[in-house]
């Protein structure tokens, strides 16, 4: 199927999954999508969302590319366009424009270890990678999950993260500020887990997705490392309206984020990354 | 890097602009009394023709039928912070450099309906919207507003994410131009390499003299109009009296940006301390933007009908000095009147080279004049340069 930049495509919700208080998943179908046809789209990618009179918002496509029919968007319910998305019901619909951008460096990762690291509250582009990588785990080597929570709670999808870490040559380390007993997560922040895995940079891959602080100090942690900056791929977030490089929200120096991005090579970005205005 | 186009554009010279492959076809005379002949033919086809007016003392285009409507001996006088007309016994028709309103917003709208949608019991359905402009011939417009063009057609035509709206309004537009010979005092094409002759992007060009208006084709299309009024060629000495207006109008310049590519030093110089010194002043109206002739920003809205059935998807011109521009998660990126300048400067001037191979101005002097407190970006980019980065 075409992209669709300009004119949304009518999406119907199939499901609606609650995560946590305030994060959902809806899971949508195109009904004009004819026969076995599926919704192609790169794990990093994002479509615009819009509900119906209330406006657009991007949100990033958290199912794997090779899904039948459905495609998720799992979802914060922060601002005007979100909390009235979350309102939708199954049977619901809602327009999508996309999918837009560049997504992750799947095919480079391809043969190598890869590191993921991601803060924050539900940083879906990252879970779209871990689902991908574990669905052809064979092609990768040792996987290494980071993440960093404010509280115990903020981990949604914990029983993934238990799963993921039950699989052959995988590290799942996972931190909270504030763990609450959790004898299985550590007390601190991502970047001080960096003491308890084991990252080989020869021959591997970073992935990072979160607050762009967090993502700062772990890209120095992974440099002091060894790691190479060409080696580092981050997935960013700026305002984004169009979608396509038009309206010029989401520029960061040069750079159009949602047609550059928003994941980057982070020596491409590395001029204005964490400059404050950019 | 090459700097071919920060060259003055003269076309009756030895230089030629950027881009021209040919040297034009041999212009034409047109007399003064002859030149309403030329706007009649400009309005064949159904087209409506747009020209200079004076409405509330300043130059705009709006639709126009008679030469006798154009501003005649008009000049603008224009400095940091002010524009104003004066009335001169000039016979000179286009003896004014511009008004706050470029050619953009009859390529790029103001405001615009992107598509439409209903809401039924079957779902949602969207329509793009498909209406046509209509045909349109534009006389007056300068070599800078078309060197902005050209910047306006790499943005909004880039592959694979064509704008519909601006490829409509575009192919409907006939544009004839008219070398510049009267700059005002906020100019500076002749530094940035897009006028003060009009290049690329023309179907027609005029040159006006005292005697009368010189004619030269830049499409096929122009040389078919200028064809059908079966004028006599241009003489020695009314070539030479261009090529001399054009050079007056050159020298004239006294403001300039550097002639080299501006990128590393504005991004090298992200901290520097004169960007404060400039918030200080910068009352971020965004007025810079409005006007200018190459930004590109614009808002995208939703215009719900009072039902909430039907809603319209609407795409209006914005800025990056507005607060919410830069709007991440409820909270903006730039949250000072200092990044939110920052910004336009060094997209304009240093990110344009990385996007589209060339600085994003083209030396109209529009953001100098229509600045409320007369910020002058020629004064601030040597004030940043001044110091090594
Ligand atoms: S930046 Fe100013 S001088 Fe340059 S093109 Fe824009 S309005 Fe004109
Ligand atoms: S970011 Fe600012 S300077 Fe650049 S096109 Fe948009 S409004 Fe103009
Ligand atoms: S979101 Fe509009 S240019 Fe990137």
């Amino acid at each position: 199927m075409n992209m669709h930049t300009t004119l949304p495509m009518p999406a119907q919700v199939k499901e609606r999954i609650q995560e946590s208080a305030d994060i959902f998943t809806l899971r949508l179908q195109y009904p004009d999508l004819a026969g076995d046809q599926r919704y192609a789209f790169a794990p990093g990618q994002f479509n615009m969302l819009y509900l119906h009179g209330v406006g657009e918002v991007a949100i990033s496509i958290v199912s794997d590319p090779q899904d039948e029919r459905l495609f998720d968007h799992t979802i914060r319910a922060v601002g005007r366009v979100t909390r009235g998305m979350s309102q939708l019901k199954e049977g619901d619909w809602v327009g999508v424009r996309g999918p837009f951008g560049v997504g992750w460096p799947l095919a480079e990762a391809e043969g190598k270890d890869v590191v993921i690291i991601t803060g924050g509250l539900g940083c879906a582009p990252v879970v779209a990678v871990i689902n991908y990588i574990f669905r052809r785990r064979e092609r990768f080597g040792q996987v290494t999950i980071m993440q960093g929570v404010k509280h115990r709670e903020d981990l949604i999808w914990r029983e993934r993260y238990d799963q993921w870490a039950q699989q052959p040559d995988t590290t799942v380390a996972l931190a909270a500020d504030n763990p609450e007993q959790d004898q299985s997560l550590f007390s601190g922040n991502v970047v001080q887990l960096f003491d308890r895995v084991d990252l080989q940079p020869d021959n591997a891959v970073a992935m990072l997705c979160g607050p762009e602080i967090m993502m700062k100090y772990a890209i120095e942690a992974l440099m002091q490392r060894g790691f190479p900056d060409t080696r580092l791929w981050v997935s960013m977030e700026r305002n984004m309206q169009c979608g396509n490089g038009l309206c010029g929200h989401c520029q960061m120096g040069p750079l159009f984020v949602c047609r550059d991005g928003p994941v980057f090579r982070y020596d491409r970005i590395a001029e204005w990354f964490f400059r404050k205005g950019f | 890097m090459d700097q071919a186009w920060s060259r003055p554009v003269h076309l009756y010279g030895v230089e030629r602009p950027r881009g021209s492959k040919t040297v034009p076809s041999t212009p034409v005379f047109l007399p003064p009394d002859s030149l309403q002949r030329l706007l009649d033919s400009l309005r064949g086809s159904g087209r409506q023709l747009m020209g200079p007016l004076v409405r509330d003392g300043a130059i705009v285009f709006d639709r126009i039928e008679n030469a006798a409507e154009l501003p005649r001996g008009m000049r603008d006088i224009q400095s940091p912070g002010s524009y104003r007309l004066e009335q001169s016994d000039s016979p000179r028709l286009f003896a004014w450099a511009n008004g706050p309103q470029a050619l953009k917003p009859m390529t790029f709208a103001p405001e615009e309906v992107l598509w439409q949608v209903v809401r039924d019991d079957s779902g949602l359905h969207f329509e793009p919207q498909a209406s046509t402009p209509a045909p349109t011939a534009v006389i007056g417009v300068r070599g800078c507003d078309l060197a902005a063009l050209q910047l306006q057609k790499a943005h909004f035509l880039q592959e694979g994410a064509e704008d519909p709206a601006f490829q409509r309004r575009l192919d409907k537009l006939l544009i004839v131009a008219v070398d510049c010979s009267h700059p005002a005092d906020t100019c500076f094409c002749a530094s940035t390499g897009d006028g003060p002759d009009a290049g690329p992007g023309h179907d027609i060009a005029l040159t006006e003299l005292d005697e009368g208006f010189l004619l030269r084709a830049g499409s096929p299309q122009g040389q078919e109009i200028i064809d059908s009024l079966a004028l006599p060629p241009a003489s020695t000495a009314q070539l030479q009296a261009a090529a001399e207006s054009s050079r007056g109008a050159s020298d004239a310049q006294t403001r300039k940006l550097p002639a080299t590519d501006l990128r590393d030093a504005l991004f090298a110089r992200q901290d520097h301390p004169h960007w404060a010194a400039v918030a200080e002043r910068c009352l971020a109206c965004g007025n810079c933007t409005a006007v200018c002739p190459s930004c590109f920003c614009s808002a995208y809205e939703p215009r719900p009908s009072l039902d909430g059935a039907e809603s319209e998807q609407v795409r209006l011109w914005d800025s990056c000095f507005s607060f919410e521009h830069s709007n991440l998660h409820g909270h903006p990126v730039r949250d000072d009147i200092r990044l939110r300048y920052r910004q336009w400067l060094t997209h304009k001037l240093a990110g344009w080279h990385d996007q589209y191979g060339r600085s994003g101005c083209t030396g109209c002097g529009r953001c100098i004049s229509w600045c409320p407190v007369g910020i002058d970006l020629t004064e601030e980019v040597a004030s940043l340069l001044e110091e090594p980065a």
